[in-house]
């Protein structure tokens, strides 16, 4: 005998539930997060994983092959690069390094940059419009090269272009907020906030903010992507993280050494850094469809 | 009886446009002189662009009027007195739907001008947001509940509760009935008149809708380009127009009744 259900429950559920069920149903952009979600846990447990030192030369075992080849040795899964160190090893503590710095260095940025938004967007006339044509300006040019720039100024190592990147990240957190606070700021649940007595202060974080969530996740992991890129293409030129250690762009410009001899060398963080770049933008396109979608219906 | 609200001469003066690129279009409101009691309605009718979304602003103290004053209860609205009015004066908007922030819940909406205005705890807060969803005739789970779950109706009964949330004495509504179909209409109309009589309300309210208008207000106010050009009892309005304006207004009304019937 079915049960009876008496008593309907009705589910009302949130906006941000609303967006997780939209979400939901893209399976590419719900693959990409497990896969970001994989990063994360790597990026947290790695020294726990690794199965070497990356550091760590094997003499016996220089330019092994990864394990699936001929030659290869079940004790190396991703092979060894010319001095005999760990590919997996390598990788892992890679994809900790690079993963993990954007990570800080987008949030970081995105502090500065919301505050400096919101008070740019909470500010009415000339000081305003100095901000925003300003930074229309600097936007132009990609984040890169600004790093680059900098990079020239201060000097190059992994710290200075950490500093490099969140400078040149800051700009688009600033513009995005700034358009959404002007947004949201000639809405009428704002002028009610005001009605009651509210300060911008109140207003942006009670009003504003709960509503500027979602975009700031959006922007987040555009943000993220660009900022690995980023990292690793500094790695990549040298100007970033310095040899030995375990940066993934990094990793690539010491494999290029010994690209045709052992091709694994590149393939392996190439494939990394890949992997990375196209899940955090399926996950940042799933996100941004799901708001929309949300909003239609 | 006294007067709880009375407007002397206020005027406003609204040039579009920077101060440095000023245009030759200039809207000027007012003189206005009104007063009412409490439990009083007053409607003001008048077409659009005649100033009477400006005269609710300068009311609630959105915009700063050039001369002239507002006395409550005999006392001097001044300028800066925010926290006097916001307390007493209470404004409802056109559109439930805009005056809703989508992403918090309506218990969190309710809550904000307890919490900037008054000392309560979160407990009693959250006991006078019950209590006033149950004023309006909403039930008090709906605290838990978002904007978009709410119908157009249950919507203006919780932009209602913002307003008198607070127990003020007078509320200024811009339209409030001109989104709602004619059922619910009549609904949130009867739930303002029975709130008026238990609360002891006056009640400012801008209207297109002339039936409403004669139904509830008991003064009204007739606008036309930022002038007041009449003003009195609604009886004595609709029975004996002095205006030719509002003549129009009154004769285009009874047309529309006569048609109906």
């Amino acid at each position: 005998m079915p049960r009876l259900n008496l008593y309907q429950e009705e589910f009302y559920p949130s906006p941000i539930q609303n967006t997780w069920k939209e979400f939901k149903e893209n399976h590419a952009a719900l693959m990409s997060l497990y896969c970001v979600i994989f990063f994360i846990f790597v990026m947290i447990f790695g020294p726990l994983l690794a199965p070497f030192d990356p550091l760590q030369q094997h003499i016996e075992f220089l330019l092994v092959p990864p394990a699936w080849d001929n030659n290869g040795d079940i004790s190396h899964l991703f092979g060894t690069d010319g001095l005999g160190r760990d590919m997996l090893s390598r990788i892992i503590y890679g994809c900790r390094m690079t993963f993990g710095i954007s990570l800080v260095l987008v949030i970081i940025s995105m502090l500065i940059g919301v505050s400096l938004g919101a008070m740019a967007g909470m500010s009415k006339g000339l000081r305003s419009s100095v901000v925003n044509h300003l930074l229309d300006s600097i936007m132009a040019i990609p984040t890169l090269l600004i790093a680059i720039i900098i990079i020239a100024i201060v000097g190059t190592g992994l710290v200075n272009s950490m500093w490099a990147i969140s400078l040149a990240l800051i700009p688009q957190f600033i513009h995005q907020t700034r358009d959404i606070v002007r947004q949201k700021m000639k809405k009428e649940y704002v002028l009610a906030a005001q009605l009651d007595g509210a300060g911008k202060v109140h207003i942006f974080f009670n009003s504003i903010l709960p509503n500027m969530a979602e975009m700031l996740v959006v922007q987040v992991t555009l943000a993220l992507s660009v900022a690995i890129l980023d990292i690793s293409a500094l790695g990549f030129l040298n100007l970033g993280a310095q040899a030995p250690s375990p940066e993934l762009g990094a990793l690539l410009s010491e494999g290029l050494a010994s690209a045709y001899v052992a091709p694994w060398n590149i393939a392996m963080p190439g494939a990394a850094i890949f992997l990375m770049m196209m899940s955090i933008n399926l996950v940042g396109d799933g996100l941004r469809s799901a708001l929309r979608y949300r909003l239609l219906r | 009886m006294n007067d709880l609200l009375s407007v002397e001469n206020l005027t406003f003066e609204n040039c579009h446009g920077k101060r440095w690129q000023r245009k030759g279009t200039k809207f000027t409101l007012g003189p206005v002189n009104f007063s009412i009691r409490a439990g009083e309605t007053l409607a003001i009718v008048g077409a659009n662009g005649s100033g009477k979304s400006l005269l609710a602003k300068l009311l609630v103290g959105l915009e700063q009027p050039d001369s002239g004053a507002i006395y409550l209860n005999e006392r001097k609205l001044e300028q800066y007195d925010n926290k006097h009015r916001v307390l007493n004066i209470r404004m409802v908007f056109q559109n439930s739907n805009e005056s809703l922030n989508p992403g918090i819940t309506l218990s969190s909406i309710l809550e904000e001008p307890l919490k900037l205005n008054t000392n309560l705890d979160s407990q009693a807060r959250m006991r006078k947001v019950e209590q006033t969803l149950k004023l309006v005739g909403l039930l008090p789970e709906h605290r838990f509940f978002y904007r978009h779950m709410l119908s157009d109706g249950q919507r203006q009964r919780v932009a209602l509760a913002r307003a008198i949330i607070l127990n003020p004495q007078v509320i200024v509504a811009d339209e409030p009935f001109a989104a709602l179909d004619p059922s619910v209409r009549s609904q949130t109309v009867n739930l303002l008149m029975e709130l008026q009589r238990e609360l002891g309300l006056g009640f400012i309210f801008i209207s297109h809708n002339l039936g409403i208008v004669r139904h509830i207000s008991d003064k009204i106010l007739v606008m036309k380009q930022g002038k007041v050009v009449e003003s009195g009892k609604t009886d004595v309005i609709f029975h004996w127009p002095k205006d030719e304006y509002t003549k129009k207004l009154v004769q285009a009304h009874q047309a529309l009744i006569s048609g109906q019937d």
